[in-house]
């Protein structure tokens, strides 16, 4: 809650000041028409960023995701997408069908995710240590295949709408509209990247996951258990994901398969961030939505999923570690 | 020896009584629907409709006096499997005649087969280019998209509305309907001032829709089936927009206000098929009684309410009965059957079909109707 007023205080600061800075660049225009149109189409900007940060902060979250079990185990887990997939289903059952209160079905649902991808990494990964990454990213595809067919059993093939978080009245900011629920999502986006970054500098295990990802071996010689650091970027990996598909959800609604699109677009941005389980990743994540909302508003709406993959393209062709990192930089 | 006769002779016995049974002439009536993938919101009720309808119909004797077989395949919404299972069909299960596939583009690719191997196909699907031009041995059931928009713009005409901005989904259903409006709009000096569109698995239309409020249209219409259409209704609310907006008879279901929520499909109209709103309807609806009929039967039967989708299926078949009944009961019978049909009243509507017309429905297939506290309610 207090994040959320927090984002909302902070925004609406900013875009006062937006604002202001508007009013005193039109106000040199003398032709009233050109004034409107101009208001109109710089409305229409801030627009499409709003849109753009909101769906970009979720695609950053799943970013991460990937990003994290990237650094501890060199594979990609393509089931990324389920857990994003889980947490808004899961919410939506003990939500609506249990009948449990909003707060408490979210931390149902982050626990059960978790454990989800706990055991994903207990059953599926752990007992392959020594199969090539090739094949540990194939059995992530299956895994996802598998979850995503579970849930369609379960929860059959229905879409599904969550109520709002608080409120479902549009706030106007500059000519511009946001839901209060876009302020939880800038808030718990905000949060959880904080809370991963003093995570992973501050706490033990966090700098033993950091090992992991500089050289295993050398971790593993020092006392790690890499093992254990593995198990620990499924688990963080999985909350991440689950948190990112609940925060969304009201908005987006879900169904079984929405972690397929969700899960590509979060592994774009991972790939934008040059696989960086830190500000890289949200920056990729970020820019991928902004300039896919700007790209559907400005160019064609036709083309909007295409801009993610031509972006994913250009980056693997012409620089493959991402558009964030330099050459040696750490990997956490 | 003498046991080997005997055992020989039991299993004479046996064919001859399995021959028999079969010999009472069973009608072998074929289906294709895409129960699961993507298009299984159109597949799921059209199966369990007709396999409903099968054993109500063989439970009171079938149909003169012969029952009906009934051979269901899932084509997972794949034009490639609807072919092969339409072959099997044909070849295989020696079916008469054929009620599916789900979708425009299965039916397409299904066109060819029947018609080489003259087998009456009646297809589920919207698309107008089923029936348009028409093919000697392909029917449909549910009415083509442009009678949909028609209703829309005849309906916006008495509102005074002349600019309109599209928002269309970009798969065969969107694409379809996109089509059919431009052209209706064209033909009545209406101008289409935006013309935008989504993926199916979209989820954020905000920018298509900011970009069309900046063309200031008097009204948007919207083309898709769920989910998209919730979030652009959502998505419309949350940007404050008081443009109308229509949405297409695809949405013409509780599902899409309860995705939408009550408070933002207030005031949304849509072209909805008679099914979703029989209540409200004239009590001298020729449709009326076989609208409840359907409805409560379905819901007895799956506990949750019928939709557009398995009505389709229900006209397929009762058109199908209806020619067995008129003409006979082989292919060529059934075809010709199916074209004399005359104000045989349907889910989807009042049937007549003629040699030049194989779907047989008017403006009189759809209602107006405008979502009003959550529910439905006549346009008027």
């Amino acid at each position: 809650m207090d994040i959320g007023s927090l984002a909302a205080n902070g925004f609406s600061w900013y875009m006062m000041q937006h604002q202001s800075a508007q009013g005193d660049s039109t106000s040199a225009l003398t032709l009233s028409s050109v004034k409107a149109v101009s208001m109109n189409f710089s409305h229409q900007i801030v627009q499409y960023l709003l849109s753009g940060f909101s769906t970009g902060a979720i695609y950053s979250l799943i970013g991460l995701g990937f990003a994290i079990i990237y650094n501890s185990t060199g594979i990609i887990n393509f089931a990324q997408g389920e857990f994003v997939m889980l947490g808004g289903m899961l919410t939506y059952f003990f939500l609506t069908v249990a009948g449990i209160p909003l707060f408490a079905s979210i931390i149902l649902s982050v626990i059960i995710a978790t454990a989800t991808g706990v055991i994903f990494e207990r059953l599926a990964i752990r007992p392959l240590r020594n199969a090539t990454p090739l094949s540990l990213v194939i059995i992530t595809i299956g895994g996802s295949i598998f979850i995503r067919g579970i849930a369609m059993l379960v929860w059959g093939k229905d879409t599904h709408a969550i109520p709002m978080f608080s409120g479902t009245e549009p706030l106007f900011l500059a000519g511009a509209t946001i839901l209060p629920q876009h302020l939880w999502i800038f808030g718990i986006t905000i949060l959880i990247i904080v809370i991963n970054k003093l995570y992973f500098y501050y706490s033990i295990s966090g700098k033993a996951m950091r090992a992991c990802s500089y050289n295993r071996n050398a971790a593993s010689l020092v006392g790690i258990d890499v093992r254990r650091m593995v198990l620990f970027s499924f688990a963080i990996s999985s909350a991440m994901g689950s948190v990112a598909g609940m925060i969304a959800a009201p908005l987006t609604m879900t169904s079984y398969d929405v972690g397929v699109m969700l899960g590509l677009k979060g592994f774009c941005a991972a790939i934008i961030g040059g696989m960086s389980s830190g500000i890289g990743t949200v920056l990729g994540g970020l820019i991928l939505g902004v300039l896919e909302s700007l790209g559907a508003g400005l160019l064609s709406s036709g083309y909007k999923d295409a801009i993610a993959f031509i972006i994913l393209l250009l980056i693997l062709f012409i620089r493959p570690r991402g558009i964030f990192r330099k050459a040696e930089t750490e990997r956490v | 020896m003498k046991r080997l006769v005997s055992l020989f002779s039991v299993f004479l016995a046996l064919f001859v009584f399995a021959t028999s049974s079969i010999a009472a002439n069973p009608i072998r009536i074929g289906a294709l629907f895409s129960v699961t993938g993507p298009a299984s919101f159109l597949g799921e009720p059209e199966k369990k409709t007709l396999e409903l309808l099968v054993r109500d119909l063989n439970s009171k004797g079938g149909v003169q006096g012969s029952k009906v077989e009934l051979f269901v395949y899932d084509t997972q919404g794949d034009a490639t499997k609807a072919v092969q299972l339409a072959t099997r069909l044909i070849k295989n299960d020696k079916v008469v005649v054929i009620i599916g596939p789900s979708t425009t583009g299965e039916t397409m690719a299904v066109m060819p087969v029947v018609e080489k191997e003259r087998i009456p196909l009646i297809s589920c699907a919207a698309g107008i280019k089923i029936t348009e031009p028409v093919k000697r041995w392909v029917f449909k059931t549910p009415a083509n998209d442009h009678v949909a928009a028609e209703k829309i713009f005849n309906y916006a005409a008495k509102l005074k509305q002349r600019k309109f901005a599209l928002l269309t989904v970009s798969d065969s259903y969107g694409a379809s309907g996109r089509e059919q409006i431009r052209a209706l709009a064209a033909k009545k000096g209406l101008t289409i001032v935006a013309d935008e569109v989504y993926s199916p698995k979209d989820t954020d239309m905000t920018p298509q829709l900011t970009r069309i409020r900046g063309f200031k249209p008097d009204a948007v219409i919207c083309w898709g089936t769920n989910p998209g259409p919730a979030v652009v209704t959502r998505n419309m609310k949350q940007l404050g927009l008081k443009i109308p907006l229509y949405q297409s008879h695809g949405v013409a279901s509780k599902k899409f206000i309860e995705l939408a929520g009550a408070a933002a499909a207030e005031g949304v109209m849509l072209p909805a098929g008679k099914l979703a709103v029989y209540d409200l309807i004239s009590k001298n609806d020729p449709q009326l009684k076989v609208l409840r009929e359907y409805d409560q039967m379905y819901r007895k039967a799956f506990g949750t309410e019928a939709s557009t989708f398995g009505g389709y299926a229900y006209d397929g078949f009762q058109l199908v009965i209806n020619a067995v009944r008129k003409a006979g009961a082989t292919p060529d019978k059934i075809r010709t059957g199916l074209e004399q049909t005359r104000k045989m009243v349907g889910v989807s509507g009042v049937f007549n079909m003629s040699p030049s017309d194989h779907n047989g429905l008017d403006l009189s297939a759809f209602e107006m109707v405008r979502i009003t506290r959550g529910d439905w309610a006549l346009a008027r």
